[in-house]
C-alpha cells in the first residue's frame, strides 16, 4: 500500500456533480421537457416547451462488461453524440443525439458491435440480475448465466414491442435479493433447500454465537454446547432456507449442488399505474439447476410468456392479467402444479388466502 | 492469445444474439491476468453447480469502513488470480449520465490495476470495479478521487442513493430527483462511509408513481414524485388520441378511482379523486401532463427478505413540496431522515431494517416517535380488528389503584 502518512488525503468528495456529463440540450430544457414520442423499441424522442429535441437511443448491455466494452461506447458517442451517453436502471445503454441525421449511422455502428438495439415499449425489459457464481458467495445459482440464456431467447420481444405491455424480468441469485426480483413481472429466484450444515470447530472460532442465533427468521437455530464450549444446534424442521445464518456465521454453509436450484415468480410490479405496486406470486417452487443454459427455466419462462402474450389484454401487465383470469386458470393454462408450497404459511401468510365465498367456477 | 483454461460450459454461452459476459470476460483477459482464472473458476462453478467464493473478508481504505466489497477465492492455490478479487463500489453520478471523457478516466484505472471488469451498474446503482486486490485498494482510490469520483456504501450504512432520470429528460417528473438525490448524498458522506447502522439503508427517488427506481420495493425511503393540483390537458390531443384507439376501454376505465370520464365535451377529471396513478398520462403522454405544483410522496419500510420478510414501502408523508424545501438545502428532509435514524438508532436491533422495527414497535408508536400525525392516507383503510391498545381511561377522582 502507498505511504498515506504525512500527505493531506483527500476523502468524503461524495459523487461526481452530474452537471458536469449533461447534453447541453439537456442542461437548456431541464424541468422543460413537454412530451415524449417512441419512434421505434430502441429510440425515443423528447421534446421541451421550446420545441428542441433530443433523440435517445437504447442498447442492451450484459452489464458484465468489459472495458474494452466500454471503451467501444465512448467510441461511438464520440463519434455521433458529442461524447453524451447514459445508463438506465435496467442496464441499458441510451446515446443522447440532438441531431437527427446521426440516429441511423449510430445504429449501423451498434448493429456491427453486434449489440442489441431495443428495450423501449412493450417489450421484454433488459433482465435486472445479481452477481451469482461470477462474484458472490451466498448464490444458489448463477445470475448472469440464466440471464444470458434466457435472453438469447426472448432476443426478438427486446427488438421488437409485441406484448400487450411492459415485460419486467429480474433474477437474483438468493433470497438476499439484491436486485428487488420481488415485484417483478417474472422473478427468478435462486434458492437452497438444504439446511446448513453445521461446522462446529469453524462456529466456535469464527462465529458470534449471540448474533447467529438472533440472525435465524425462525428461530431455528438454539444455544447448544459443544466440547464444553458455547456453540449452537440447529431445529432443521423449521429452516426456510434463507442462508441469513451463513452470511453472518461462516461455520454454517448452506449451498449443496443436488438441492440448489430456482423457483419462479410472476405477477409483481412497482410502478403505482392502475393497480397498487405488488409482490412476485410463486409459479414454480422449484427447478434444478441445469448449466450452461438453464432449458427448464427458459421453457418455464417461455410458458409464461407465451400465455400472456396470448391471453391479456392491450395494457394489461402480468399481474394485472392473471387477477382478472384468476389463478385457477394460471395454473391451468401453464400446467405448472399447484401444490402445498403455493400456500403462503409463513409469518401473515393467511392474508393471501381466499376469506370470501367468490370464487370462478 | 491462447486460452489458459478450456471452458467448454461457459463457451456454449458466448453462443446466440445477447451480448455475452462470457465474451466480456474473455476479452477483460487480455488486459488482465487475473481474469483467466476467474474464467477457470467460474467454469468449476458451472460443472460442480455452486459457487466457489469464500465467506466474507473485511477490507478496505484508510478513513473508510466501506464502499468495498472483500472478495476471496476458495481455491486460490488452483487460481491464484482470483484468491482475491475484491468489488470497488463508485458512486454513480445522478442519472447515470456520463461523458466518454470520464467514462474512459474511469476504465483506465480498472484495465490498469484491476480485472478490467466492471458492472454497468449495480443494483443498488453504483460502478462496480470488479477484481481489485487489497495492494491496489489505496491507489484506485487515490485515483478515483482525484477527477471527483468517491465510494459507494456498503455494510450497515447508508448505501449509495439513487435517482431516476427526472427532470433531465423526463416530462413526468414532478420533482428535481437529480438534484436531491446529489445532495442529499454529499450531506451524509459521513454515514455513507462509515457504518454505524444497525443495518443498511437505501434512499431511492422516482420522479413519478411509474417509479423507475423499483424505490417503493427496495428503498427503506422511497420518495415517489406527485402532483396537487390538476392533471394538464390539451384537448385537441385528446382527440387526436381518441381517433386511434378506445379512450374508454383503454384509459377512462382502467382509471383506478373512476375519476374521468370521455365524452361531447372531451375528457373530464376529478382532480380531486385522482390517485396519481399515472396511467392516464403514460398511455396519452402529448395529451395529458402532470399538474404544476409538483412534489413528492415520501413512503417507509420496503425491503427484501432478509431477515423477516420481504416489504413494500408504506406513505409516511403524503405531499412533501421538494422545491420549497430545496431552498433550504433539503433541511426539512434532513431533519427527518435525522429522527428516523435516531429512532432505529435507540431501539433497532442488530441486522433489523427500519421496516422491521416499525412492525415490531408498532407504527403508530413510531409516528409519535418522530414527531408525525397519522394520517388516513396511510392506511388502505382503518383498523377492522377491536382489540385496540386504548392507552388512557378516565378515574373517578380519589379512586384506589
Ligand atoms: C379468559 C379467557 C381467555 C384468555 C385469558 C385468553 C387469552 C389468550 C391469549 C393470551 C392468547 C395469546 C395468543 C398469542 O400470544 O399468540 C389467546 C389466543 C387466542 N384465543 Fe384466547 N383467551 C381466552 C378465551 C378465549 C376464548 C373463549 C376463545 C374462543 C372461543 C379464544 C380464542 C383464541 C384464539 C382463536 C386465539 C388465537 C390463537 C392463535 O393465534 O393461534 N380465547 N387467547
Ligand atoms: C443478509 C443480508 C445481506 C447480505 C449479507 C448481503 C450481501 C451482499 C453482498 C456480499 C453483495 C455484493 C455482491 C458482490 O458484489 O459480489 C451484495 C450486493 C447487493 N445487495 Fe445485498 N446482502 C444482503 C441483503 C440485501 C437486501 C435485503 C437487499 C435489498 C433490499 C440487498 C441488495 C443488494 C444490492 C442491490 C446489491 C448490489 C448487487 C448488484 O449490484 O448486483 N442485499 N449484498
Ligand atoms: C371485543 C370484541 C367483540 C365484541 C364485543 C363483539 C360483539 C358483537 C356483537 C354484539 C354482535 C352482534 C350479535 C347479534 O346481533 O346477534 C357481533 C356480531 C358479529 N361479530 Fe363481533 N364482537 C367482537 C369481536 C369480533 C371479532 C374479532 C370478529 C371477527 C373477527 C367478530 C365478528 C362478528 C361477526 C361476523 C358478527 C356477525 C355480524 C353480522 O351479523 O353481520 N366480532 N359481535
Ligand atoms: C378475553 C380476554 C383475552 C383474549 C380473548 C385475548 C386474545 C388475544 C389474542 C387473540 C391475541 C393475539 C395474539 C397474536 O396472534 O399475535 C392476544 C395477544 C396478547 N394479549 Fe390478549 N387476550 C385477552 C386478554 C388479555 C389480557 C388480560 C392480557 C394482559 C393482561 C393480554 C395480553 C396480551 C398480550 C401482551 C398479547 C401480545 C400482543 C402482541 O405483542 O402481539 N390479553 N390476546
Ligand atoms: S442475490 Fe444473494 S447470492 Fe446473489 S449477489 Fe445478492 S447476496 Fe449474492
Ligand atoms: S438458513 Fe435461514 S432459516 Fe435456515 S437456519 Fe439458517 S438462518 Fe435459519
Ligand atoms: S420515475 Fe417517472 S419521472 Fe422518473 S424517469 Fe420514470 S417515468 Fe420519468
Ligand atoms: S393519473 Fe391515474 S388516478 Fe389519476 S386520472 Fe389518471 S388514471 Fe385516474
Amino acid at each position: 500500500m502507498p505511504d498515506v502518512s504525512g500527505t493531506k488525503r483527500i476523502t468524503d468528495v461524495g459523487p461526481h456533480d452530474y452537471h458536469d456529463f449533461l447534453h447541453p440540450v439537456i442542461k437548456n430544457n431541464y424541468g422543460k421537457w413537454k412530451y415524449h414520442e417512441i419512434l421505434s423499441p430502441a429510440h425515443m424522442v423528447h421534446v421541451s416547451e421550446a420545441g428542441d429535441k433530443i433523440y435517445s437511443v437504447r442498447v442492451g448491455s450484459p452489464r458484465l462488461v468489459s472495458g474494452f466494452f466500454i471503451r467501444d461506447l465512448c467510441d461511438l458517442a464520440d463519434k455521433y453524440t458529442g461524447g453524451y451517453l447514459r445508463f438506465t436502471t435496467r442496464n441499458n445503454v441510451e446515446f443522447l443525439l440532438d441531431k437527427e441525421e446521426n440516429i441511423e449511422p449510430l445504429m449501423n455502428d451498434i448493429k456491427k458491435l453486434n449489440l442489441p438495439l431495443g428495450g423501449i415499449g412493450n417489450v421484454v425489459a433488459n433482465i435486472v440480475h445479481t452477481q451469482g457464481w461470477i462474484h458472490c458467495h451466498t448464490a444458489a445459482s448463477d445470475a448472469s448465466g440464466v440471464t444470458k440464456a434466457l435472453m438469447d431467447d426472448l432476443y426478438e420481444y427486446y427488438i421488437d414491442a409485441k406484448l400487450p405491455a411492459k415485460v419486467r424480468i429480474a433474477f437474483a441469485c438468493c433470497l438476499n435479493m439484491c436486485g428487488a426480483v420481488h415485484c417483478s413481472d417474472i422473478a427468478v429466484l435462486g434458492i437452497h433447500r438444504r439446511p446448513p450444515k453445521l461446522v462446529p470447530d469453524k462456529i466456535i472460532n469464527l462465529c458470534e454465537i449471540p448474533s447467529t442465533i438472533a440472525s435465524c427468521p425462525t428461530n431455528a437455530i438454539r444455544p447448544d454446547t459443544y466440547n464444553g464450549k458455547p456453540n449452537v444446534k440447529l431445529i432443521e424442521e423449521a429452516c426456510v432456507f434463507c442462508g441469513n445464518c451463513f452470511t453472518v456465521c461462516s461455520g454454517m454453509p448452506i449451498s449443496d449442488p443436488l438441492n440448489d436450484g430456482v423457483s419462479i415468480w410472476v405477477g409483481g410490479k412497482v410502478s403505482n399505474a392502475r393497480t397498487k405496486p405488488s409482490f412476485s406470486k410463486l409459479a414454480v417452487p422449484y427447478l434444478e439447476n441445469d448449466p450452461p443454459r438453464w432449458p427448464k427455466v427458459v421453457e418455464a419462462v417461455k410458458t409464461i410468456l407465451d400465455a400472456y402474450k396470448n391471453g391479456a389484454e392491450k395494457g394489461e401487465r402480468v399481474g394485472e392479467w392473471i387477477e382478472r383470469i384468476g389463478w385457477p386458470k394460471f395454473f391451468n393454462i401453464t400446467g405448472f402444479k399447484f401444490t402445498k408450497y403455493h400456500i403462503d404459511d409463513f409469518r401473515l401468510g393467511e392474508a393471501t388466502m381466499n376469506y370470501s365465498a367468490q370464487v370462478r367456477q | 492469445m491462447s486460452k489458459k483454461y478450456q471452458t467448454p460450459l461457459l463457451d456454449e454461452l458466448k453462443k446466440g444474439k445477447w451480448p455475452s459476459f462470457v465474451t466480456e470476460i474473455e476479452r477483460a483477459a487480455e488486459k488482465s491476468e487475473m481474469t483467466d482464472d476467474l474464467l477457470g473458476q467460474v467454469e468449476q462453478s458451472y460443472k460442480e453447480r455452486m459457487g466457489h467464493w469464500k465467506h466474507g473478508g473485511m477490507v478496505g481504505v484508510k478513513g473508510y469502513g466501506g464502499g468495498i466489497v472483500g472478495r476471496f477465492s476458495d481455491l486460490p492455490e488452483k487460481y491464484p488470480g482470483v484468491k482475491e478479487f475484491h468489488t470497488i463500489r463508485i458512486n454513480q453520478p445522478s442519472g447515470f449520465f456520463y461523458t466518454s471523457d470520464i467514462l474512459r478516466k474511469i476504465v483506465d484505472i480498472g484495465d490498469k490495476h484491476a480485472s478490467s471488469l466492471y458492472n454497468f451498474h449495480g443494483s443498488t446503482g453504483d460502478i462496480q470495479m470488479l477484481g481489485v486486490k487489497t495492494s491496489e485498494l489505496e491507489t484506485i482510490f487515490q485515483q478515483l478521487v482525484s477527477f471527483g469520483f468517491d465510494l459507494g456504501g456498503s455494510g450497515s450504512a447508508l448505501r449509495t442513493p439513487s435517482c431516476c432520470v427526472g427532470m433531465a429528460r423526463c416530462e413526468f417528473a414532478n420533482y428535481d430527483a437529480m438534484n436531491i438525490c446529489y445532495n442529499i448524498t454529499q450531506a451524509f458522506q459521513d454515514e455513507m462511509h462509515r457504518p454505524i447502522f444497525n443495518y443498511k439503508f437505501k434512499f431511492k427517488f422516482s420522479g413519478c408513481g411509474n417509479d423507475c427506481t423499483a424505490s417503493i420495493a427496495r428503498a427503506d425511503l422511497s420518495v415517489i414524485g406527485t402532483w396537487k393540483d390538476n392533471i394538464r390537458i390539451d384537448q385537441d390531443m385528446v382527440k387526436e388520441y381518441a381517433k386511434k384507439m378506445n379512450l374508454h376501454k383503454y384509459v377512462t376505465s382502467k382509471c383506478p378511482t373512476k375519476c374521468m370520464s370521455y365524452g361531447e365535451t372531451g375528457l373530464k377529471i376529478d382532480d380531486s379523486n385522482c390517485s396519481k396513478c399515472m396511467h392516464c398520462i403514460n398511455v396519452m403522454p402529448k395529451a395529458l401532463r402532470p399538474g404544476v405544483k409538483g412534489g413528492a410522496t415520501i413512503l417507509l419500510g420496503s425491503k427484501a427478505p432478509m431477515v423477516s420478510g420481504p416489504r413494500l414501502s408504506m406513505v409516511l408523508v403524503p405531499f412533501y413540496d421538494v422545491a420549497e424545501d430545496a431552498k433550504n438545502g433539503y433541511q426539512w428532509f434532513r431533519d427527518l431522515i435525522g429522527k428516523i435514524w435516531e429512532f432505529w438508532d435507540e431501539y433497532g436491533v442488530s441486522r433489523e431494517r427500519v421496516g422491521e422495527l416499525i412492525q415490531r414497535v408498532g407504527i403508530g408508536n413510531f409516528l409519535e416517535a418522530i414527531g408525525l400525525e397519522p394520517l388516513p392516507e396511510m392506511v388502505s383503510s382503518p383498523r377492522g380488528n377491536p382489540f385496540v391498545l386504548y392507552e388512557d381511561y378516565v378515574e373517578v377522582d380519589g379512586e384506589q389503584g
